[in-house]
């Protein structure tokens, strides 16, 4: 298998995590290897969000330790770790009337100096980002002014001009239609493929998650059910013992991958 | 917009041109009217010492009496609009400035406070009690408006212009009992509840000056950061910004800021609202030009208030009267466009 010979990026040991009394994550053990796409699946509060936020530092465990290419998470600095990893945010929300291109240029930012502007490099790198989500057409539109969709799509490419190693996708497809959510994660794949992009994605939509990704991770309730290659991982009882639904996984001919179709429970017997 | 910074740059030379004309003009201006030449020469005098033979007493009107009132008008307005655009860019929120959220009415607390104390026979130097007394209630407000705000992870308009309204109804009925303790000293109280550039001195100055311009350079120093805030706190957090750090400093050295201003000329209000807002309007979002820029307009916004006040009008009204006044309506009008907006463009 391709990841048993690749590098390493996170280590997390018995990591835990409270919201006030509330328990988010606990006693979280997890590898996560370079240049693999690793969903993380789950239903509603099972603390997908969190695991991201613990993954680029915005939280810091309560228990355990998380390190990065074998660092201690806590040593690494808002500079450094920004030109490692990227974040897709659910909801974009821009508050005051920048630019489409202006939006898409702030990614420049943790690779540049305090007072030096965008060189010719930094500019062909945003425009190269924006061409390829198609957002260079109206990149001089106000973003307070674009669609739902749109403002991702400036999202994603904010976050790659950052030129980052891994992206973490918190739900960033989830509120798209299916024409440009396969076509921003057709994006993404073929950076993973080509340029060894590690890609960590909190989904909803399990036959997104089988057509994107090569493991998934499942939590529930903030602990660890499974994590593995879609293959051994994507079972119907695991589905049952995460969401507590009915499903059938097989093999899907049209579109090459695993796919999982539902039934409500109480259509069953 | 490709053109946009060519076309912020045209805009801050037509601001400072306009800015240095006006203060020209209105050092010209008032009981005694001097040309705009001698004016010139008595600058000059002060800056290079020569004697160039003029008038005393027009040396005297100029040198000692409107140059420090102008250069407060310009330096009080310049600061006041700077932190409107600051806090507007770290909280969000296009209606945050330092008067809605009350923390002139702390600092004008403060500067009350020191007075009182003084009517109870506790003595402080005022040159350097009043500052930093106001100073201290400039934080404390904020630090109340935000901690009550808090409870809305979002830190909504609403709720915050809220809080800011709370605290300063609270604060409000304190100046009100510091007024009833103060006695026959009142008068002093009313002048920083009113607001007022009459009777500014060089002593003032020499406060307020350095403390305007290390405030200017250290916002400036944060202008992109303060761009990647307008795309929320945890998208700007994974780009790389301290958004924590960046918050205090720019909170507490904008209320500094607020607070040395409210020492020399009381409370000022909406001069940190509206130009922040038309400047938006004009040149787009970018805080790397509106720092530099919103000084610049600030400064004249409240030198024309100030020359109004001083010179044209009949008898001097107070120049916080005067800009609440102006801005006033101005706040209803951008209210009531947001709300037909239904969103807000600026």
């Amino acid at each position: 298998m391709a990841h048993q010979d690749s590098e390493q990026l996170w280590q997390l040991q018995q990591v835990g995590f409270k919201y006030g009394a509330a328990s988010v994550l606990q006693g979280l053990d997890l590898q996560l290897e370079k240049g693999c796409c690793y969903g993380v699946l789950g239903p509603n509060g099972s603390g997908k969000t969190t695991f991201l936020d613990l993954l680029c530092g915005l939280l810091v465990p309560e228990t355990g330790t998380i390190t990065l290419c074998g660092r201690l998470l806590a040593d690494w600095n808002h500079r450094q770790l920004a030109r490692k990893v990227a974040l897709v945010p659910q909801d974009f929300v821009v508050r005051f009337g920048f630019t489409v291109r202006e939006v898409v240029e702030m990614g420049r930012h943790p690779h540049l100096g305090r007072f030096a502007g965008l060189d010719s490099r930094d500019h062909e790198l945003v425009d190269v980002v924006m061409e390829e989500l198609g957002i260079a057409v109206f990149g001089d539109r106000p973003v307070t002014r674009l669609s739902g969709g749109e403002k991702q799509r400036v999202a994603v490419a904010r976050a790659l001009a950052q030129d980052p190693e891994v992206l973490l996708l918190d739900e960033a497809t989830s509120n798209l239609d299916i024409f440009h959510s396969l076509s921003i994660l057709a994006t993404i794949r073929s950076r993973i493929r080509e340029q060894g992009l590690t890609v960590v994605a909190a989904l909803h939509d399990l036959n997104l998650a089988t057509f994107f990704c090569d493991r998934l991770i499942f939590l529930k309730n903030g602990r660890l059910v499974c994590q593995g290659p879609i293959d051994e991982v994507l079972r119907a009882e695991i589905i049952h013992e995460v969401y507590g639904v009915e499903a059938e996984v097989r093999q899907d001919e049209f579109s090459g991958c695993r796919q999982v179709s539902f039934r409500a429970s109480g259509t069953e017997s | 917009m490709a053109a946009r910074p060519g076309f912020s740059f045209a805009t801050g030379i037509v601001l400072l041109v306009l800015l240095l004309a006006s203060m020209v003009l209105a050092a010209t201006m008032g009981y005694m009217k001097v040309p705009a030449a001698e004016v010139l020469q008595v600058v000059l005098e002060q800056i290079t010492g020569s004697d160039r033979g003029l008038d005393p007493v027009t040396v005297a009107v100029v040198a000692d009496v409107r140059l420090p009132r102008i250069l407060a008008a310009v330096l009080v307005g310049g600061v006041l609009a700077l932190c409107g655009t600051v806090f507007q860019a770290i909280l969000l929120n296009p209606l945050a400035d330092p008067y809605t959220l009350g923390i002139s009415s702390g600092a004008a607390f403060g500067a009350s406070l020191v007075i009182v104390l003084q009517v109870f026979g506790l003595a402080l130097p005022p040159a350097l009690s009043i500052p930093v007394f106001a100073f201290i209630g400039s934080v404390g407000t904020l630090l109340a408006v935000l901690a009550l705000a808090s409870g809305d992870r979002r830190l909504s308009s609403t709720s915050l212009i809220l809080s800011g309204v709370i605290v300063a109804a609270i604060l409000s009925a304190a100046i009100g009992f510091l007024k009833f303790l103060a006695d026959e000293q009142v008068g002093i109280i009313i002048f920083w509840l009113m607001g007022s550039l009459s009777g500014v001195s060089w002593q003032n100055l020499s406060l307020l000056l350095p403390v305007a311009l290390a405030g200017f350079a250290v916002c400036l120093l944060y202008g992109r950061e303060l761009n990647i805030m307008a795309t929320g706190e945890r998208a700007a957090a994974t780009l790389g910004v301290n958004t924590v750090r960046l918050r205090w400093i720019l909170l507490l050295v904008c209320s500094l800021m607020t607070a040395v201003c409210v020492s020399v000329s009381g409370i000022i209000g909406f001069v940190g609202l509206i130009v922040p807002h038309l400047l938006r309007h004009l040149i787009g979002p970018d805080n790397r030009w509106l720092i530099g820029l919103s000084f610049l307009g600030g400064g004249l916004l409240l030198l024309f208030a100030d020359t109004l006040t001083r010179a044209v009008l009949p008898a001097e009204v107070p120049i916080g009267v005067l800009t609440a006044l102006i801005g006033g309506p101005f706040f209803c009008f951008i209210f009531k466009k947001r709300q037909q907006d239904g969103t807000s463009g600026l």
